[in-house]
């Protein structure tokens, strides 16, 4: 029952920072950002299962195996920079957290130009030439 | 890997005992040391927090970039 191990430990988090908050905001925080390392961690088993199943998918589908693992890094990207903009928002500093949002997008943009391209390719290819007679 | 959530309730302990030293030591009028305490503190938690970080990203790197 894992589900209930997290929500009783987000809970009990929630009103140790709640008391932490009045005396010493800073040992909040901390403690409010381990809580959240602790919950990622617990997931990540589960996590793993997805990206297997996915994996053996594209296997089966005979995908292309780095447009997989472009797709793979950019969700792990969309994760990690989610967790970072959280933070810094629980902080108070939410024109960190929209910074560290705003790398995420433009790296997972970056990694997925190779698929981009692609796609453009084949329509391209697909489609009839024109004005060439 | 050590998933161990006695290190949240051990953090949030050391917060609580940092704060009451600190009050404390204001009392006694010796301000400077309270800031020191504050700060050791803070810098033991850190390092925790930094260990678990690491450990996390370790294991996202793991599941995410394994191809």
């Amino acid at each position: 029952m894992d589900i209930l191990q997290i929500v009783g430990l987000g809970l009990s988090v929630t009103f140790l920072t709640l008391i932490l908050k009045q005396r010493n905001p800073v040992f909040a925080l901390v403690v409010s950002l381990i809580a959240g390392v602790f919950i990622l961690l617990m997931m990540i088993d589960q996590i793993r299962l997805v990206m297997e199943m996915l994996k053996n998918m594209a296997q089966t589908a005979h995908l292309n195996n780095v447009y997989v693992a472009t797709i793979l890094k950019i969700i792990g990207i969309a994760y990690i920079s989610e967790f970072g903009a959280q933070i810094a928002k629980d902080a108070g500093q939410s024109s960190m957290a929209g910074k560290i949002e705003l790398a995420g997008k433009l790296i997972i943009l970056v990694m997925a130009i190779p698929i981009l391209t692609a796609i453009v390719e084949t329509v391209m290819n697909l489609m009839p030439q024109v004005g060439g007679g | 890997m050590s998933l161990d959530v006695n290190t949240i309730f051990q953090i949030a302990g050391i917060g609580i005992i940092v704060a009451m030293i600190q009050t404390v030591l204001k009392q006694m009028g010796k301000d400077d040391w309270a800031q020191w305490v504050t700060l050791i503190g803070f810098i033991v938690i850190l390092y925790m927090a930094a260990t678990l970080i690491d450990d996390l990203f370790e294991r996202i790197k793991q599941v995410f970039l394994y191809m």
